[in-house]
């Protein structure tokens, strides 16, 4: 059967993206960001998985005002790195898990979560920077991956909650493929940051070093933070944060912190990262 | 439609934070829709080389199309814009989202990116309402 060996999170910042692309990783500024992530790619390479089940959202990409789905969930062959206004990242294309992705699409949404099933998708940075974060710069990426874009764009986005009860959902359905498979679970974007309006620039570090204690710790306490909070707390663009709840759903029952890293700015945002790996 | 007044919203009031909910989105959609057609490249040419004449194209309001042409980011944010969907616009003119939120806010570019670097801006809880003093006391 199929299993899940691992959680990530991970803030996926454009700039970040830009700063791998065009060389400027041990530049003062950013080489304290990427020197967070040394230990994630050696501790990948001995735990390289089968496929990636990423929970990430699309800025204004792939779904623009006309379609606005709360869970989208990629079911492609693959997903080609999108061109955001300034020319698609060069980075490999994202190979698919269609078997696997079909399997869960039919699985969760039996388990009452109604996704939407996308078979034509281009991924922009929301997905790309934390492939790049934690593989570093490969010609092909070294497992398939499952997209699953979530609604942070248009209020109201679904609650920790509902994000939390998902990945719950998501763990039975990974539990029950017939396949020798190991899987991890992504959840991508945050930590706190807000990037319109007079109150840009906005950090909260206390916010994020209670919210990454609670997500090891403590995750149900985090499904009480109305989503008023994180806007109000974590920023308007923070709230983001309730997609590492479907990770942290997904591996249910306690965890093991392998790996934390926090680290502000990354250009507006401060960048949060763990490794979790569910207790034997 | 006759629409009876809505009760307020929780998240009115966060300072200088407009929150894109399904009412700014009905209003902002084809300026949204107009930054989105940004993303082609001979799009951009178009709207580079006669930035009203684009504009003239999309069935935006006179105020939303000024915003624009003054970029005014603030002002697209009150009329319906998104954030993710105006980053196209500024993406058009090559500039970063670093240099976007330092306009928003008021701030040179530098006094922005100093901000960021020593810790960003610090979050201040909301101060508790002045009890109104009751009438007659």
């Amino acid at each position: 059967m199929a299993r899940i060996t691992a959680g990530i999170s991970c803030s996926h910042v454009p700039a970040i993206g830009a700063a791998i692309d065009l060389g400027k990783m041990q530049e003062p500024y950013w080489a304290p960001l990427f020197a967070g992530f040394d230990f994630s790619k050696r501790w990948m390479e001995t735990h390289t998985p089968d496929v990636v089940f990423l929970v990430y959202n699309d800025h204004a990409t792939s779904f623009s005002l006309d379609i606005i789905p709360t869970f989208a969930i990629g079911c492609a062959p693959e997903f080609a790195p999108a061109d955001e206004g300034w020319g698609a990242r060069p980075v490999p294309v994202v190979r698919g898990a269609p078997e696997l992705a079909a399997h869960i699409s039919e699985s969760v949404i039996q388990q009452d979560f109604d996704l939407t099933i996308v078979n034509r998708m281009d991924v922009d940075h929301g997905l790309t920077v934390p492939l790049s974060l934690m593989f570093g710069q490969p010609k092909s990426w070294p497992c398939l991956v499952i997209p699953f874009a979530v609604n942070v764009v248009q209020y109201p986005p679904p609650s920790g909650l509902r994000c939390y009860q998902l990945g719950k959902a998501l763990r039975r359905a990974i539990d029950s493929f017939d396949a020798d498979l190991d899987v991890q679970v992504w959840g991508t974007g945050g930590m706190s940051h807000q990037l319109q309006g007079p109150r840009a620039g906005l950090i909260n570090k206390k916010f994020d070093t209670n919210f990454l204690d609670k997500i090891v710790a403590d995750p149900d306490a985090l499904t009480r933070i109305p989503r008023e909070q994180y806007l109000r707390e974590a920023g308007s663009e923070g709230i983001e944060l309730v997609m590492w709840l479907i990770m942290r759903g997904a591996l249910e029952g306690p965890v093991r912190e392998v790996h934390r890293f926090y680290h502000v700015p990354a250009s507006n945002t401060a960048v949060g990262h763990l490794i979790l790996e569910p207790s034997a | 439609m006759n629409l009876k007044k809505q009760p307020p919203k929780p998240y009115a009031g966060i300072p200088g934070t407009t929150v894109f909910d399904a009412e700014q989105s009905r209003k902002g959609y084809h300026l949204n829709m107009f930054c989105m057609s940004l993303m082609k490249a001979p799009n951009r040419e178009r709207f580079k080389a006669d930035e009203r004449a684009y504009l003239n194209e999309w069935p935006m309001s006179e105020e939303q199309k000024q915003a624009v042409i003054e970029r005014d980011y603030n002002r697209m944010i009150g009329l319906g814009g998104n954030i993710y969907f105006l980053a196209k616009i500024f993406a058009t003119d090559g500039r970063s989202f670093q240099y976007a939120a330092a306009l928003m806010t008021g701030m040179s570019q530098e006094d922005y990116a100093r901000m960021m670097l020593s810790g960003g801006r610090a979050y201040e809880p909301a101060s508790p309402q002045p009890t109104e003093p009751k009438e007659g006391v």
